[in-house]
C-alpha cells in the first residue's frame, strides 16, 4: 500500500511532511532522522522510566515471595501457578483489564509490567536457593549460625547468579512489553508505533523499534555488569 | 463506591460480548456474540497458521541439530535474540518495510513464535541420556529410528512448553495485527474512537480468556506426553538426572 497519505495525516509526521521528498515517497530517511531524534527523547525517557521503576518493584516483591516461599515450601505450587497464570494474559488485555481498577496513564503500566517480573525472578530465586549445596548449609548451621543467618550469608549469595540471570531476562522482557504500555496511556516508545500512520513511516519504525530493541540490550548488559560486580568469585571459575 | 465503579466497568465490557450496541459516533453497531465471534475466529485463525508453519520449520530443523549436536550457537543465541527484539518491533518493521495484509501479519507471526520452539526442542534432544541413544544404536536402530522413538519421545514433553511459550506470545501479539490491516480481537482495543471502553474491556476479556485456555490445554498436552519413566525419574530427587531441570526454567549462558 502507498504509505504517503496515511503519513500525511499522522501525528508528529504531518508537520514535516512537506519538507522532503524522501520523507513524502516514506523511503529511509536520514535527514529526517538526524532532524527529527530529539523527538524521540521524551518517549525514550519515559520508556527507561517506566521498565526501571516497575523491574524495581518487580524485584523487590518476587524476591521477597520468593524468600518466603523457600521457608514454606507449600507456597512454591501456589505462586508458580498464580503468577504464571498472570504471565500468561497478554500484556495489552493486562494493561486494559487494570484501568477500571486504576485508571489510565503510569499506574496501570508500572503495576501491569511489575506483574510480569513475578513468574521470571521468583522462579530463578526459587531454583537457585534450590540449587546450593547442601552441605554448605549443613556446615553454616553447624558454625551457629542462626536461620536467617545462613540464608543472609550463605544461601542467598550463593543464589545470587541465578538470581540476577531473572533480572536480566525480567528486564529484557519488560523493556518490550513497556512498547505496548502506551496503549494504557503511560507514553514511552511505543507510542511512536501503535499509531497507524506511524507504523507505516519507515524512518519513524526504524528509530523507535531500534531505540527499544537497543534499550532491550543495553539494559541486559547493565545487568550483567551488576551481575559480575555482585558474584566476584564467578569470574574466576568463568575465565 | 470504587468497587461499584469497578463492576460497571467491567459489567459493561462482559455486556458488549453479547449484545451489539451502537458505535461512539452512532454510526455503526459494534460488539455482540457476531462481531466478536468474527473477530475471535479471525485472532484464532492467524494465531494457528502461525504456530503451525513455525512448527513444521523449527521442530525438524532443531531435531536435526540437536541429534547432530551441531548448531548450539544458532539455537541459543536464537532464543536470546527472540527475547531481545521487542515483539512490536517486529510487527512494525514489518508494517513499514513490507506492507500490511493477512500474509505480512503471518509472516511476522511466525518469525515471532519460531525462537521458543527451536531452542526447547534443541535443548530438549540434547538433554536426552547420550547412554540412552548409544544403547539404541548398539540395538542396531538407525540414525532416523533414534530420532524418531527414542530422541522425539523423550523430547516431547519440553517440546509441547516451547509450542506453548509461542502460541501464548502469538496470542498476545495477535492483538496488534489490526495495525497492519488484519481484523482480530485487538480490533475494538486499538480501536477506543469506534467502540468504547466498554469494547476494549470486552476485547481483553476474551483474549485474556483464549490466551488462559490455550496455555492450560498445552499443559495438560505436556503432561500427558510425558513418557511414564520420565515421570518416575522425575519424582526420585537422588537418581540419575535424565530430565532438563524444568523446562520453562530460565537461564543465560
Amino acid at each position: 500500500m502507498s504509505g504517503a497519505p496515511l503519513i500525511a495525516q499522522g501525528g508528529f509526521v504531518r508537520d514535516r511532511a512537506g519538507e522532503s521528498s524522501c520523507v513524502a515517497d516514506n523511503g529511509f530517511c536520514l535527514d529526517w532522522i538526524s532532524k527529527n531524534l530529539d523527538r524521540y527523547q521524551t518517549p525514550f525517557l519515559e520508556h527507561v522510566y517506566l521498565v526501571v521503576v516497575s523491574v524495581a518493584i518487580g524485584f523487590v516483591i518476587a524476591v521477597a515471595l520468593g524468600l518466603l516461599a523457600h521457608r514454606r515450601r507449600w507456597l512454591i505450587g501456589p505462586l508458580t501457578g498464580v503468577t504464571g497464570a498472570l504471565y500468561t494474559v497478554p500484556s495489552i488485555a493486562m494493561f486494559f483489564l487494570l484501568q477500571p481498577l486504576l485508571g489510565r496513564g503510569n499506574a496501570p503500566a508500572i503495576v501491569g509490567l511489575a506483574i510480569y517480573t513475578q513468574v521470571i525472578i521468583f522462579r530463578n530465586v526459587i531454583t537457585g536457593l534450590a540449587g546450593v549445596p547442601k552441605e554448605m548449609v549443613d556446615a553454616a548451621a553447624g558454625m551457629g549460625m542462626t536461620p536467617n543467618q545462613r540464608l543472609f550469608k550463605v544461601e542467598v549469595p550463593l543464589a545470587l547468579p541465578e538470581i540476577l540471570a531473572g533480572l536480566r531476562i525480567a528486564s529484557a522482557t519488560t523493556v518490550g512489553l513497556a512498547a505496548f504500555a502506551a496503549l494504557a496511556g503511560a507514553g514511552g516508545l511505543g507510542q511512536q508505533l501503535i499509531v497507524s500512520s506511524l507504523i507505516v513511516f519507515k524512518s519513524n519504525v526504524v528509530v523507535a523499534g531500534g531505540l527499544v530493541t537497543l534499550l532491550a540490550a543495553a539494559l541486559d548488559l547493565v545487568v550483567l555488569g551488576i551481575q559480575r560486580l555482585l558474584t566476584p568469585w564467578r569470574r574466576a571459575v568463568l575465565a | 463506591m470504587i468497587l461499584a465503579s469497578l463492576l460497571t466497568d467491567f459489567g459493561d465490557g462482559v455486556r458488549f460480548i453479547f449484545e451489539a450496541r451502537e458505535s461512539r459516533a452512532g454510526t455503526v453497531e459494534v460488539g455482540g456474540l457476531g462481531e466478536i465471534g468474527h473477530l475471535a475466529a479471525n485472532h484464532l485463525q492467524v494465531s494457528f497458521l502461525a504456530v503451525a508453519v513455525a512448527i513444521a520449520v523449527a521442530l525438524p530443523l532443531a531435531l536435526w541439530l540437536g541429534h547432530k549436536g551441531r548448531g548450539e550457537f544458532l539455537a541459543v543465541s536464537l532464543s536470546n535474540v527472540g527475547r531481545a527484539v521487542p515483539s512490536l518491533a517486529i510487527i512494525a518493521f514489518f508494517v513499514a518495510f513490507l506492507g500490511t495484509g493477512f500474509t505480512n501479519i503471518c509472516f511476522a507471526l511466525i518469525l515471532l513464535a519460531i525462537p521458543p520452539i527451536l531452542t526447547n526442542t534443541y535443548v530438549a534432544v540434547r538433554q536426552v541420556d547420550r547412554d540412552i541413544v548409544d544403547a539404541a544404536r548398539g540395538q542396531g536402530l538407525s540414525e532416523a529410528q533414534i530420532v524418531r522413538r527414542i530422541e522425539l519421545p523423550l523430547a516431547l514433553p519440553t517440546i509441547f512448553g516451547g509450542i506453548r511459550l509461542s502460541s501464548v506470545n502469538v496470542l498476545a501479539t495477535a492483538i496488534i495485527a489490526p495495525l497492519a490491516g488484519y481484523e482480530t480481537l485487538g480490533t475494538p482495543i486499538l480501536s477506543l474512537n469506534v467502540y468504547g471502553f466498554a469494547g476494549a474491556i470486552g476485547a481483553a476479556i476474551v483474549v485474556a480468556l483464549l490466551t488462559l485456555m490455550a496455555d492450560a490445554g498445552f499443559a495438560g498436552v505436556q503432561r500427558l506426553t510425558t513418557p511414564k519413566g520420565l515421570k518416575v525419574a522425575k519424582g526420585d530427587r537422588r537418581g540419575v538426572r535424565l530430565w532438563p531441570r524444568s523446562p520453562r526454567s530460565v537461564q543465560i549462558p
